[in-house]
């Protein structure tokens, strides 16, 4: 018997009958429990046939000298919650940007498997893997099964508490890696090759000896200590190898300075604390999430997933640590979501604030407020991390694209869209804030009477709406009732003092807003709320104007909207966010993440709480194997598509487990905004 | 050093400043405010913080003054444009000196380090103090030339 295998560098080999069997059996026996977690078998790692061509519609996208790019739910993300890296199933390091998230990438393998750059260490023989994050923490581990012997891999960047930063000289940012034989023999191969600034340059690595690898770009320092010997070769990149026997273990750090010299960090038993210390200041994390209702594990994952993509420094949340990852392979919907969004303000203070990490939530409160301050009164869709507020899109055309899928877009063209949904988004989170027992000072009142003067003045124009079609502004529904939610709680703040100021007048325009939403914006004859008004398109949206408070859940128009929101727009439990728009773009997309979760919690609150349970299981086994969640899943594979992982969707998920547990009296926490009469008053 | 003529000038050429920078700040330009900035050394209310900050930037602009003066004496003139020059090195110092310290010197003030422990702490400056907008060097540079302009063309040299 002989069988044709893939491996990491993309060469069909083949090997004897007597691997067959071995890996026959260990796929059968000590990695059963882990292939269960591939459900979706050709998108997941593991396989030791690494055929990427299934995942990808049947084309083959590998060539003979280069490794084919990998499904993008075979990533798992790690993280200081500065800057974020992505793992692959075969350990390597496929996309990281220092210093922040929205910075150009050192590695991007993931957008272009020859220029992008990677930093892999891999068994040399045919392996299998299986992954896990190690107890409620965000570091890593992939272990290998080869032929002679067990490897595991341990990914993460080393974090710490600010006391014991302030006790020892760290580096800007550190990734370390610590590669450990567990059984038999195995012989690894590491490959270094950073490509700086999106792999525009291709830098020749300097041997420094003791010292490490150094790759200097301007006034950034790249190093790398490894206590594998690497050697720089012809070109970029450095390349070497370690026989490794059960019990050894060799660690590699990769450190990043700007503007100063390089720290210099010690490998052997301080790397050992430093991933200790790792592991027990994450546990502490985790640690302080009061939720223990059903699927808490999930939920817990998805806090940490949330945590990854929050930039501590200024408390913002970006959407999604990577760019231009397709919504259909080989299409053009290819965002850079390394921002942060405005409508995501008030769902994602919710999944903090339910959660008990309510100092993450007003941290991104905070940043909201603060980052606004440049485009005060009005409001930009998005901002970088610390609220700038012009990020201009570029395309960068000397990349092919995830699997080539052009152009690879940085930057983002929506911050010149206008959505008026976000006045609603910050408003609301400035209300639930309040409503937690937060106070706002003068400044903040006044900025969100200044909001709120912005909302009466623009809320009858036509806007782009949360998706950001590029096809022209429209009278969205949901931007409408986003609009009435922006005004209520500016009425409940003024009318509870937390805002100074006359509420007659923003009563007035609520009021007057509804009557529009409810006279426009609903369509008899399908007996549901429409995405825009006089016409009988439906959105996923339309399911907020519940779950926002606009309208009660059970009333009939509320019930009409999601069965026929269901109907039209539903896969399975997914949901796409709409079918029947021209969004101005050519190609389709998979069914949107947090929509299914919408619909979850939609239905929950209906009254179908045991239906939206399935619902919500069923949605649960489209997260890969280490629980993470893309913006896109493809109804027809399961394969996760777009940037990944994606904020939103763990948001999602956190809030209709959140809205679960409560609704079967085993939660904690949210209080849904109170449902509200025809005239807008709780 | 005609002491009055500092006095009164300095307070001018500040004045001058605050609002150039917090108009800037009104008009979207910035974030930047370093009466809020001071304040905040002092307390966490931002609301007091604006006023004491206000009056400790006052006071700095009385003190700059001085060394202004100090210049126009040592070189027996002061004119507009050898007030803007100081002004212009003046505001350079604080972009690429004094923001880079100032985390380490604010008690409620993150660095560029900081992390992952949430933040509920004033965001850095960072670099030429982008990170309060990519306008705020140009609005930091011209309102220290306009401070160091005023001072120049209104300061009266002591006599002989």
């Amino acid at each position: 018997m002989r069988l044709a295998v893939r491996r990491r560098n993309g060469y069909n080999i083949r090997v004897t009958s007597r691997i067959a069997v071995q890996l026959t059996r260990a796929l059968s026996r000590d990695f059963l429990g882990s292939w269960l977690w591939y459900r979706r078998g050709n998108q997941r790692a593991g396989s030791p046939c690494r055929s990427t061509a299934a995942a990808f519609g049947g084309r083959d996208m590998s060539d003979s000298t280069e490794p084919a790019y990998r499904p993008i739910g075979d990533y798992a993300l790690i993280g200081d919650c500065r800057s974020a890296a992505l793992v692959s199933g075969a350990g390597s390091i496929d996309w990281l940007c220092w210093p922040r998230f929205d910075s150009p990438s050192i590695f991007g393998a993931l957008l272009d498997r020859r220029l992008g750059g990677r930093f892999s260490i891999v068994p040399v023989e045919p392996f299998v893997t299986r992954r896990r994050y190690v107890g409620d923490t965000a570091v890593l581990e992939t272990t290998f099964q080869t032929a002679n012997g067990v490897v595991r891999l341990t990914d993460l960047m080393p974090v710490a508490s600010e006391a014991e930063k302030a006790r020892a000289l760290w580096p800007d940012h550190e990734l370390l890696r610590r590669i450990e034989c567990l059984e038999g023999t195995v012989e690894v191969d590491v490959l270094f090759d950073p490509r700086p600034d999106y792999g525009r340059l291709a830098p020749r690595l300097i041997d420094r000896h003791a010292f490490g690898l150094v790759c200097e770009h301007r006034a950034q320092v790249i190093a790398l200590r490894s206590e594998i010997p690497l050697e720089p070769g012809e070109g970029p990149g450095a390349r070497g190898r370690a026989r490794l026997r059960a019990g050894e273990a060799r660690r590699l750090s990769v450190t990043y300075d700007r503007w100063l010299p390089v720290v210099l960090v010690p490998l052997g038993g301080a790397a050992e604390e430093r991933i200790a210390r790792s592991l027990a200041w994450w546990e502490a994390w985790t640690h302080g999430c009061r939720y223990d209702g059903p699927y808490a594990e999930m939920v817990r994952r998805s806090a940490i997933a949330l945590k990854l993509m929050t930039y501590a420094p200024s408390g913002a949340v970006i959407a999604a640590p990577t760019a231009s990852l397709p919504e259909r392979i080989g299409g053009v919907r290819n965002w850079d979501y390394r921002y942060c969004w405005l409508r995501d303000a008030s769902l994602t203070l919710r999944a903090f604030d339910d959660l008990g990490f309510t100092v993450e939530g007003e941290a991104f409160l905070s940043w909201v407020l603060h980052a606004t301050r440049l485009t005060w009164p009005e409001l930009q869709v998005l901002y970088d991390v610390y609220g700038e507020a012009r990020i201009p899109e570029s395309t960068l055309d000397h990349l092919e694209g995830y699997a080539r899928s052009a152009p690879v877009r940085v930057g983002n063209a929506a911050i010149d869209q206008l959505q008026l949904d976000t006045y609603g988004e910050v408003i609301d989170a400035a209300w639930r804030y309040c409503e937690r027992g937060g106070r706002l000072d003068r400044t903040t009142a006044r900025t969100l009477i200044g909001l709120g003067d912005t909302v009466i003045r623009r809320w009858h124009e036509p806007d782009e709406g949360i998706w950001e079609p590029r096809g022209g502004r429209q009278h969205h529904t949901h931007s409408k009732a986003m609009c009435w939610v922006a005004l209520d709680r500016l009425v409940r703040l003024c009318e509870r003092r937390h805002v100074q100021a006359g509420s007659a007048r923003f009563a007035r325009a609520r009021d007057t807003i509804r009557e529009v939403v409810e006279a426009r914006g609903y369509s008899a004859r399908l007996g549901s709320y429409v995405s825009i008004f006089g016409r009988e398109t439906l959105d996923a949206s339309l399911l907020l104007l519940s779950l926002m408070g606009y309208a009660d859940p059970q009333s009939p128009r509320m019930r009409g909207t999601l069965a026929r929101v269901r109907e039209r727009l539903g896969a399975d439990a997914l949901l796409y966010r709409y079918l029947d728009e021209d969004d101005g773009l050519p190609g389709s997309e998979g069914a949107f993440g947090i929509c299914g979760f919408w619909g979850v919690e939609a239905r929950a609150l209906q009254g179908e709480v045991a239906a939206a349970r399935g619902d919500f299981e069923r949605l649960l086994s489209f997260a890969n194997d280490v629980g993470l969640f893309a913006e896109e899943i493809d109804p027809g594979s399961g394969a996760a598509i777009g940037n990944f992982p994606q904020a939103f969707t763990h948001v999602g998920l956190i809030n209709a487990a959140v809205t679960l547990a409560r609704l079967q009296g085993e939660g904690p926490a949210h209080t849904p905004v109170a449902a509200v009469d025809r005239r807008g008053h709780a | 050093m005609n002491v009055p003529s500092v006095l009164l000038w300095g307070f001018a050429a500040t004045i001058v400043l605050s609002i150039t920078m917090a108009g800037s700040q009104r008009l979207g330009y910035t974030r930047m405010s370093i009466p809020f900035l001071l304040g905040t050394m002092v307390t966490p209310n931002r609301d007091r913080a604006m006023l004491l900050g206000l009056l400790v930037h006052m006071m700095n602009g009385w003190l700059f003054a001085l060394l202004y003066a100090l210049a126009f004496e040592s070189w027996h003139r002061a004119t507009w444009w050898l007030g803007a020059g100081i002004g212009m090195v003046h505001g350079l110092f604080v972009l690429t000196v004094g923001m880079s310290i100032v985390p380490a010197m604010h008690p409620r003030m993150v660095s560029e380090y900081f992390g992952p422990t949430p933040n509920r702490q004033l965001q850095p400056p960072g670099f030429l103090a982008l990170n309060y907008g990519s306008r705020t060097p140009i609005v930091t540079l011209v309102s220290h030339l306009v401070y160091g302009a005023i001072l120049g063309a209104f300061y009266q040299l002591a006599g002989p």
